[in-house]
């Protein structure tokens, strides 16, 4: 394959939009092609940059409240429509209650609207991180490299804890975000597993951890000296347990600011 | 605009209004978001995805099923083309577009790759400063997630042709950013 033909096929790549032998092709040639291999890391960025959230445009509150409820208005309106409208709002009520089914569900299991927003969100942030090149801004097994890299990042200094000896090593390290902050984010192994630590700053100093269960991802929450953790993995929940307590073992005293 | 809508609303068995509310408006948002890059102004994008809205309630009859997220933005796209008569609708323009500007090589030198600018600013300039056709793919596949088969039935194109805009889309963006932040250094040393 000659760049030219990579140059188009690169993007189709990049968009996973590729069969596996052409796949297979332009992979070989990034392999032996330096200049093509910059470019696919440069659109790899690129793509990234353009994922973030701000730059989705959401449809304004006015726009959408013209659209959302019109049902009210006809309601009053007139008498003989009211079986009908009766019939519509019943069938909306049900509508209503399938669309939040699921989270239903999820309260009535967890006892608790926010734990389970977050749980929501940590899983997809873990299944966002999952994705090549999503997963460290910083590379390394050295706690030492690690927490220095957060330096002037964020407003708060996270702790870091090499795991290896527990069976869990630590792989690098990321800046998130999670319900609007600004968050630290550890990366661990475990075996063939990721485990995704996040923490960031709580008004709380210490609560009990809550574990929950996702689509068969296990969230474990605490708090600790001040900071809230969120553990999130595909590992059992046996072995997730086994990763905060490790983590959590000298925790008692708060982390230096 | 709304009132016209209640009025249409009306006038329907409950069932026909149940089912675009369940099955259209949940693309509210995503019909918003392709106005707003393409209009780049937030009151001609109301006003496009307002309209775009009103067609897409009357035409409901005619949609058969199949993706509505699909089926809404391309009438967000033909609505925003027909309420802005001046630009030309795609056609012509690109084809010519498409044929003259095939890609142009030019690597980057080493030390501009490491320059890309990547902040929100930078980013929605380069974005806007993209060809219609160009940022409608780009922001159809970046920010919207189609696929190029979602995009090519979207934007009425081939699936070739999808895909050298976003070729062209993302080197144009590439540059664009780059000179951009070569320009943002060459200020800090002065």
């Amino acid at each position: 394959m000659m760049c030219n033909d990579a140059r188009l096929l690169l993007h189709a790549y990049l968009d996973d939009e590729l069969d596996a032998a052409q796949s297979v092709a332009i992979t070989r040639h990034m392999h032996s092609c330096e200049a093509c291999t910059a470019s696919y890391a440069q659109y790899t960025e690129l793509r990234k940059a353009l994922s973030q959230p701000s730059l989705y445009r959401r449809a304004p509150d006015a726009l959408r409240a013209q659209w959302q409820a019109p049902k009210s208005s006809t309601a009053a309106a007139s008498k003989p429509r009211r079986r009908l409208v009766g019939l519509a709002m019943a069938a909306g009520f049900v509508g209503a209650l399938l669309l939040v089914a699921p989270t239903w569900f999820y309260l009535w299991q967890q006892h608790g609207a926010n734990t389970n927003q977050l749980a929501d969100e940590v899983v997809s942030s873990h299944l966002r991180s999952m994705q090549p090149q999503h997963l460290m801004d910083v590379v390394s097994t050295d706690q030492h490299t690690v927490k220095p890299w957060f330096e002037g990042k964020l407003d708060f200094s996270p702790r870091v804890k090499d795991l290896s000896d527990e069976g869990f090593p630590l792989i690098g390290g990321r800046l998130d975000a999670l319900e609007g902050h600004s968050v630290a984010a550890l990366i661990y192994k475990r075996r063939l597993h990721v485990i995704n630590l996040y923490q960031w700053p709580s008004a709380s100093t210490a609560s009990a951890s809550v574990a929950t269960q996702w689509h068969g991802y296990t969230v474990i929450r605490w708090t600790a000296g001040n900071m809230n953790y969120v553990a999130v993995s595909d590992v059992n929940e046996a072995d997730l347990r086994k990763f905060t307590l490790a983590f959590q073992d000298d925790v008692t005293t708060p982390p230096m600011r | 605009m709304p009132a016209d809508f209640h009025r249409i609303a009306s006038g329907r068995p409950a069932a026909g209004s149940t089912s675009f509310e369940a099955q259209v408006l949940p693309y509210l948002d995503a019909a918003y978001n392709l106005a707003r890059w393409l209009a780049r102004d937030d009151a001609d994008a109301q006003d496009v995805v307002q309209e775009a809205m009103l067609r897409a309630f009357r035409y409901f009859d005619s949609f058969r099923g199949g993706d509505a997220r699909v089926w809404l933005l391309a009438i967000v796209r033909n609505t925003f083309y027909s309420l802005r008569m001046k630009v030309p609708p795609d056609g012509m323009q690109e084809t010519f577009d498409d044929d003259a500007h095939a890609v142009v090589d030019e690597q980057p030198t080493p030390e501009a790759r490491m320059l890309i600018a990547l902040d929100v600013g930078a980013l929605q300039k380069a974005l806007e400063n993209l060809p219609h056709p160009l940022r409608e793919t780009i922001v159809l596949r970046e920010l919207e997630e189609c696929s190029y088969k979602e995009i090519a039935s979207i934007t009425g194109q081939k699936i070739g042709t999808v895909m050298s805009r976003l070729a062209r889309a993302r080197e144009r963006l590439r540059a664009e950013l780059t000179r951009h932040s070569t320009e943002v250094r060459r200020h800090d040393v002065q």
